[in-house]
């Protein structure tokens, strides 16, 4: 069918909405600035609850979605809106007209350096979830020493709820990412001690408090209610972390082979530029603005623009998947006139 | 660790610090610990770099310790600092130079205040005026001396007469530097280097040619903390913090110890004493302690003042071992001498800490 769609960005919501446009005959447009598909995704190793492989999701709907028109390493130069519709310039010069946006551009993860008293990019032995993941996938990363793990920490909430961060949400996903990458880093170090210190666990999806209860009394991974107030660097490089058990009303001091701090999860800029060349609001939380959070979070308060997965807030995967498949159906209604 | 990360962060936190012309305001207490502290600092700024220094003799305490101790209110802190500015408005200064860390921080916590609260501003004003008729201009700027010496580190190091390096070796000496709390856990943008990894005493090490060590109780307080101090029962909890502190920093083997509070460098000198006597520990090199030094007393030793006219003879922890290391040279027989060669009494020696 003879109908520009343009979707913005290549993660795993841009996929889905393009395999489901491609099911209903239409040809979407994938607009990635990145040199590959499937956002952070593709960067994940396993996806929890069941330890599904990354790769086997992020590779399945790149298969399904060839058919669409994809542009990598191309990003939107400017939007201008016409009377009816959108004329969008790309920065490899080619120009779009359409009346059809769907913005998945996704989210940033916090920059965990701005959390200075945690050390990151200052101590050799900090790490992030992200580098976890990368060194899960590669096995290529020198703060983690396979001879020499036998203490780890992960400090939950790093730019979440966070008010001197001004990052007041939850990222939602973090609580378990850390549970899963606490096990998976179990199941390689099986003698390591493992440490989460966390504010509150919120195990609110399908089998994630079997999975919080596994981690415990299968692996024995240690939970500590409380915030780590600093981390430091000892004589053989190994880190310090100093925390408060708040359970047990005591301060903690540990030492720690390698520390990963959970980075939490925020709107990605280039959503917010993109949303300034067509007016589109930004929520108080700094991801993009829905009609209205209940009913309609996948429409944009403008014509033709829709929203699918993180770029209105933190999701899981397969809430994203679920969004994207709404927002195609939307997409399809608006053509058809019915909406 | 990552040096290239810390330098991120020191980028980040940099202030605007001007370069002449600043009303000086000296601490209550340093002057009885370390008198020659204050007294080279403006000896330095006024006579080496020539820069306008002016202090009055009406200058009182800016009441940051009864503050901090919980003994008055925070309104009366504010209008005994709400004179201060009326003395430095009256004098025709605009730049704000506090000798003491919790003054600066008393200080910026109260303009922050004001900027918060002018209403609060406005009541001072109106008390200051009841109690003394005075009125004021607030500061332009407010600095802690530190970050003078801080700025003029360079020109220090170009007039230096010695290096940070130990001459028996040739290698850069290893150089703790403890920030005073007040200094920027406060108000992280109002300090060189902000909070977690300050640069103001790292930069004059850097450029003096030490280096700087880094150890896991870096942060910890040095004892003093008023309300452990002042409160003779917390008395324990002084000591204790301090002996933290030296069996953290102890592996790094360092050779002295730099600071930039009043109180950190008095009780890490004199608490070493304590902690020998009771533990039978001690820290620095053949029995000798780790001399702990001003950031004014290390600047006038670079510069090649006669360590017995800074006031080094007032250190519990002998300085000797490292005046050898700077190749500082020193007549023992002048240590105890007084103005117009007056031979002043000599102190007992401790038992266990070894002293000169």
């Amino acid at each position: 069918m003879k109908e520009n769609i343009v979707i913005i960005g290549g993660g795993i919501a841009g996929l889905e909405v393009a395999v489901q446009l491609l099911d209903l005959g239409y040809k979407p447009i994938v607009i990635e600035k990145r040199d590959r598909l499937g956002g952070h995704v593709a960067d994940w190793n396993l996806l929890f609850p069941d330890m599904i492989p990354a790769r086997d999701v992020v590779g399945n709907l790149i298969a399904r979605a060839s058919e669409a028109n994809i542009f990598l390493n191309t990003e939107i130069s400017f939007v201008n809106k016409l009377k009816d519709s959108y004329n969008i310039m790309l920065s490899n010069g080619i120009s779009i007209n359409t009346r059809i946006i769907v913005m998945t551009t996704g989210f940033a993860l916090f920059d965990a350096a701005k959390k200075e008293e945690y050390g990151y990019g200052v101590y050799d032995q900090v790490m992030t979830n992200k580098d976890l993941e990368h060194w899960f996938n590669t096995g290529d990363d020198k703060r983690v020493n396979d001879s020499a793990m036998n203490a780890v920490g992960f400090v939950h909430c790093v730019g979440s709820r966070d008010e001197k961060a001004r990052n007041p949400q939850c990222s939602k996903v973090c609580c378990i990412t850390a549970i899963k990458q606490a096990i998976e880093l179990k199941q390689r170090f099986p003698e390591a001690m493992v440490y989460c210190f966390y504010m509150d666990l919120r195990m609110f999806g399908k089998k994630y408090e079997d999975f919080y209860i596994n981690a415990q009394r299968d692996y024995g991974i240690r939970f500590i209610r409380g915030r780590v107030s600093e981390v430091s660097e000892n004589i053989d490089g190994r880190v310090i972390v100093k925390a408060e058990d708040t359970l047990s009303g005591k301060p903690v001091k540990v030492t720690l082979d390698l520390l990963v701090l959970m980075a939490g999860i925020i709107c990605n800029t280039d959503s917010t530029r993109l949303a300034n060349m067509v007016s589109l609001p930004i929520d108080s939380d700094g991801f993009l603005k829905s009609r209205d959070n209940v009913a309609e979070i996948i429409e944009s308060p403008r014509d033709g623009i829709f929203y699918a997965g993180a770029c209105t807030g933190p999701k899981t995967v397969p809430e994203t998947l679920a969004e994207a498949r709404a927002a195609a159906l939307k997409v399809h209604l608006f053509i058809k006139g019915l909406k | 660790m990552i040096y290239q990360g810390k330098q991120k962060i020191w980028a980040d936190y940099q202030k605007e610090i001007p370069d002449n012309h600043w009303f000086y305001v000296r601490s209550c207490i340093r002057q009885n610990f370390f008198p020659g502290a204050e007294k080279m600092f403006l000896e330095i700024c006024r006579e080496v770099l020539k820069k306008d220094f002016y202090e009055t003799e009406y200058h009182t305490t800016c009441g940051g310790i009864a503050y901090h101790c919980d003994t008055i209110p925070q309104e009366t802190v504010m209008t005994i600092v709400a004179r201060q500015f009326s003395l430095m408005t009256e004098a025709g200064y605009e730049n704000y130079v506090a000798s003491c860390i919790t003054s600066f921080g008393n200080y910026i916590e109260i303009l922050e205040t004001w900027r918060e609260f002018p209403e609060v501003e406005t009541r001072i004003r109106e008390m200051l005026w009841k109690a003394c008729r005075r009125e004021f201009n607030k500061p332009k700027y407010v600095a802690h001396a530190s970050d003078l010496i801080y700025k003029y580190r360079n020109e220090i190091a170009s007039r230096a007469k010695f290096r940070l390096v130990n001459r028996f070796t040739g290698e850069p000496l290893r150089v703790v530097e403890h920030i005073g709390c007040h200094y920027s856990k406060m108000f992280p943008s109002k300090g060189v280097g902000g909070a977690e990894y300050p640069y103001v005493l790292c930069g004059m090490i850097e450029s003096w040619g030490g280096n700087v060590i880094d150890y896991p109780e870096r942060r910890h307080c040095c004892g003093y903390g008023f309300r452990q101090y002042h409160v003779k029962a917390n008395r324990g909890y002084s000591v204790s913090n301090t002996y933290k502190k030296f069996e953290s920093m102890a592996p790094y083997h360092p050779d002295f110890i730099l600071t930039n509070c009043p109180g950190c460098p008095y009780f890490m000198d004199r608490w070493q004493y304590v902690i020998a006597e009771t533990e039978g520990k001690t820290y620095g090199e053949n029995g000798y302690g780790i001399p702990v030094l001003t950031y004014e007393e290390l600047a006038s030793l670079v510069l090649g003042y006669n360590p017995w006219d800074i006031g080094l003879q007032l250190h519990q922890v002998a300085v000797e071992p490292l005046l050898d290391k700077l190749g500082v040279e020193y007549d023992p027989s002048e240590k105890y001498k007084g103005l117009n060669e007056k031979e002043l009494s000599r102190p007992e020696l401790p038992g266990v800490l070894r002293c000169c």
